[in-house]
């Protein structure tokens, strides 16, 4: 287990007052100024060699982004933007972040728009966090009264520091439509390139990273980049939010080395799962974009990056979501695949249309209102959404069908021929759902 | 995406313009963004008028942040109905949105829902008194806590059937009731069992300031680093040079070219002495120059004789020399060597004294033999490559 003076976030469970004094006795914005007189080289040198990999989702070399950001400006200033519009379900990580510790944020803020450049930053908090945006803004106010951010601060680095926000909607966690969104219009996502380095907000030089990607930013410099990257497994350092949801005893939040096994996680710090080990059903490792995992795969592989892909799966944002086996896992996914619908942007025809028909599709399937060759045309239509938008919000829509098909076949052909030997007492489950539609 | 309209014309007020404090309020939001991107502030004014409204979005309140933005009307119509949390049509005062997103529905999401059912009635319906309605929304990100509703801005988390209707109970009634998780949890730690972050010391200020040892141990290193080269620079009236990298060093210390400088072939205390050199003894000694390892600094009696110009105009080509690129050609040139037959006359001495001379390139002349190959290219004998053969002799 990691040891508690190797956890970054130590407030993580808001047991401990978020205000800029308790903050800076657990050692944010300690020796800021120090790190920064470094040098813009240093700290992106030093965030390469730690091998921190964002923790948005895609799990891109941090370090390696913000050295794409041009070294000298051609006149248009540069911006960071921190993505905290956190709408993955089963995601609830930067939400503890910035309501518990959001001093290591704006340390963080002030980093790495150094290291590419920035004066000015922009946290893009999702809507529906309000209280979470109330305490962020209390401690920007903090920092700009000791002055540690502002024009004239104490670290001689210009620099100002806004938090906006969004109203609702999830595709703003894709970068560009993010940026789209801070430029006020609606969050359809741009087509890449240019990239955001080259053209982002207003059509300046712009980097977007996840709160936790940039959170632990200062804490990477002061203990060194061999300390984090000494951490975890090769390729896959550091430590991580886990955010544990679902069938287990204890849900919660924890920072956990990356690389630890899926049954310590849960048997350490959830209280294990409901009903037993036995009663463990599948698993989605990465936030609902990812596809799901069956119970004898998942239980004691390693939670990092390389290992999931290597399960057809992902880490994405760390959001365990557990089910055992009471789960109706072909509601749970169509659940899933009208939260696509639902949060589609509706840009491009293959997911506008693609999302629903394949909840409309599944929503029969769970109730066996099927037939067993639409199994077969649902796998084509995932493949024929998968990769043909402009975003991944396709592919996120199509993974999780497909991981259920992969794995749990075998009950959806159950269902359907359940239904075709009594199909009286079947009927419509759920006329909500349909009238949603 | 969902089909999202303005409510019908009855219900829509007919003109709507900011307090005098909302006003201003928007003023700051708008200063935030650069000169000319006011529109940035679109979402937060439309929601600001949403508070002032009552719960929702009324078309003039539209129409009134496009004069105030400089927008098309069309573009802030797009933003109100493209994201979900601006309201279109009235709200109860206590407007619940409960997350039905896989999470919270494997945790019990669907009964709640009965319970809005049961108390409220269908969604989107404002209950009779105008206090409660509900929609159902996807995931609001507090996963961990599910099952659980928004309602207004706070969150109710951890919630059972049970608690929940109270909970609508009391909203209901007007009697005060607390945010957050409704079991007894503080936040999203695992319920009674916190087994991390219990380590008092990460509280009572002593990591502050404690992970500087790592900058002056490498302070104190460098520092050291600079004193050696001084110290060496004063012994030798040459240019300093860079360190040899550890590479070089042991490649320095072959056995064959301890053997030509005349010394044991084995060397080792010298090697282990290298090795276990701590901070004390570097900042005492030039770093990993140990008497054994490194040359010692051969004086200039033993310099060999140099030319100011080469015989008859034009020297050989030294880069026939296996190991002597078009630099180091150069750097000979410079010193006042030209010919093969120059560097087969020297002796070992005055071949180190080259070599300690050869700055970043320094041990090459003793490593690649440069006398027995400039003896053998000085015969008249010629590499088959331009840049020389590999010397094996």
């Amino acid at each position: 287990m990691l040891a508690d003076r190797d956890r970054i976030f130590t407030n993580l469970y808001g047991l401990h007052s978020p205000g800029l004094k308790a903050a800076q006795m657990r050692g944010a914005w300690d020796g800021t100024k120090f790190l920064l007189e470094k040098g813009r080289d240093w700290v992106i040198n030093e965030m390469k060699a730690s091998g921190l990999r964002g923790r948005g989702g895609a799990g891109f070399p941090t370090g390696l982004k913000w050295s794409f950001m041009p070294k000298q400006s051609d006149g248009r200033p540069h911006y960071l933007v921190v993505n905290a519009d956190e709408s993955e379900p089963g995601t609830c990580k930067d939400r503890e972040i910035m309501r518990h510790d959001p001093h290591l944020l704006i340390e963080g803020c002030l980093i790495a728009s150094f290291a590419m450049g920035a004066h000015a930053c922009y946290i893009y908090i999702r809507g529906e966090y309000v209280r979470e945006r109330e305490a962020l803004q209390r401690a920007v106010d903090e920092a700009y009264e000791a002055r540690l951010v502002g024009k004239d601060n104490v670290h001689g680095w210009p620099f100002d520091i806004y938090v906006h926000h969004g109203a609702g909607a999830y595709i703003c966690g894709e970068e560009t439509a993010l940026l789209e969104s801070l430029e006020g219009k609606k969050g359809m996502p741009r087509l890449k390139p240019p990239f955001p380095a080259n053209m982002g907000l207003y059509g300046c030089p712009t980097t977007v990273n996840n709160v936790e990607s940039i959170a632990v930013a200062g804490t990477i410099l002061r203990r060194g980049a061999a300390w984090f990257a000494g951490i975890g497994r090769p390729n896959n350092v550091g430590t991580k939010l886990f955010c544990v949801s679902g069938h287990v005893n204890t849900p919660c939040n924890v920072e956990e080395e990356m690389g630890i096994t899926f049954r310590e996680l849960i048997d350490r710090h959830c209280g294990g799962i409901r009903g037993g080990w036995d009663n463990l059903l599948c698993v989605i490792p990465g936030g609902s974009s990812v596809p799901l995992v069956p119970a004898h795969e998942i239980a004691d592989a390693y939670m990092d990056f390389d290992t999931l892909r290597g399960l057809k799966s992902g880490l994405g944002t760390a959001a365990v979501i557990v089910m055992d086996k009471s789960t109706d896992i072909v509601r749970a996914i169509a659940r899933l695949s009208y939260f696509y619908k639902h949060e589609s942007c509706g840009q491009c025809t293959p997911c506008r249309e693609g999302t629903g028909w394949m909840w409309r599709v599944l929503t029969r399937m769970a109730e066996g209102r099927a037939h067993k060759r639409e199994i077969d045309m649902l796998l084509d239509v995932t493949y024929q959404v998968e990769g043909h938008t402009i975003c991944a919000l396709g592919d996120a829509a199509a993974w999780p069908v497909q991981g259920l098909i992969r794995h749990f076949r075998h009950e959806i052909e159950k269902r359907i021929d359940e239904y075709a030997a009594n199909p009286a007492d079947a009927g419509v489950r759920d006329p909500e759902m349909m009238a949603a539609e | 995406m969902s089909v999202r309209r303005l409510a019908a014309q009855e219900v829509q007020p007919a003109s709507f313009a900011f307090t005098p404090e909302n006003a201003e309020w928007a003023g700051r939001q708008i200063a935030k963004y650069p000169e000319g991107r006011q529109a940035s502030a679109v979402i937060p004014l439309l929601w600001k008028a949403q508070e002032q409204s009552g719960g929702w979005v009324p078309e003039a309140a539209i129409r009134h942040i496009a004069g105030m933005l400089g927008m098309p009307y069309i573009r802030v119509l797009e933003v109100a109905t493209f994201y979900t949390m601006f309201a279109l049509e009235p709200v109860g005062e206590h407007f619940v949105q409960l997350c039905g997103t896989t999470p919270c529905m494997l945790r019990g999401a669907e009964a709640l829902k009965k319970v809005c059912h049961d108390v409220i009635g269908p969604q989107k319906t404002v209950t009779a008194d105008g206090k409660l309605s509900w929609l159902e929304v996807e995931c609001l990100g507090a996963c961990c806590n599910a099952p659980m509703v928004q309602i207004g801005y706070d969150y109710y988390e951890d919630l059972t059937p049970e608690s929940f209707a109270a909970l609508l109970d009391d909203l209901r009634a007007g009697r005060p009731v607390k945010p957050g998780p409704q079991n007894g949890r503080h936040a999203s730690e695992p319920k009674d069992s916190v087994k991390t972050l219990t380590d008092p010391s990460l509280f009572d200020g002593s990591v502050v300031g404690s992970w500087r040892k790592r900058f002056e141990e490498e302070e104190a290193k460098a520092k050291a680093d600079v004193s050696g080269q001084a110290a060496t620079a004063a012994a030798n009236p040459e240019p300093a040079k860079p360190e040899p990298t550890r590479a070089e060093a042991q490649k320095a210390d072959s056995p064959a070219a301890r053997v030509a400088r005349g010394e044991q072939p084995t060397s080792g205390s010298a090697r282990s002495d290298a090795g276990n050199a701590g901070s004390s003894e570097a900042a005492t000694k030039p770093r990993g120059k140990t008497a054994a390892t490194i040359d010692p600094v051969v004086s200039d009696d033993h310099k060999p004789t140099l030319m100011t110009a080469p015989k008859s105009g034009k020297g050989d080509d030294l880069g026939l020399i296996w190991g002597v690129g078009p630099k180091l050609v150069t750097m000979l040139n410079g010193m006042g060597i030209w010919h093969f037959d120059q560097i087969a006359s020297w002796n070992e001495d005055n071949l180190r004294w080259v070599d300690q001379n050869l700055g970043a390139f320094r041990g090459r002349a003793v490593r690649d033999k440069w006398i027995d190959q400039a003896k053998k290219l000085a015969t008249g004998w010629r590499p088959t490559s331009r840049v020389g053969d590999r010397f094996e002799g």
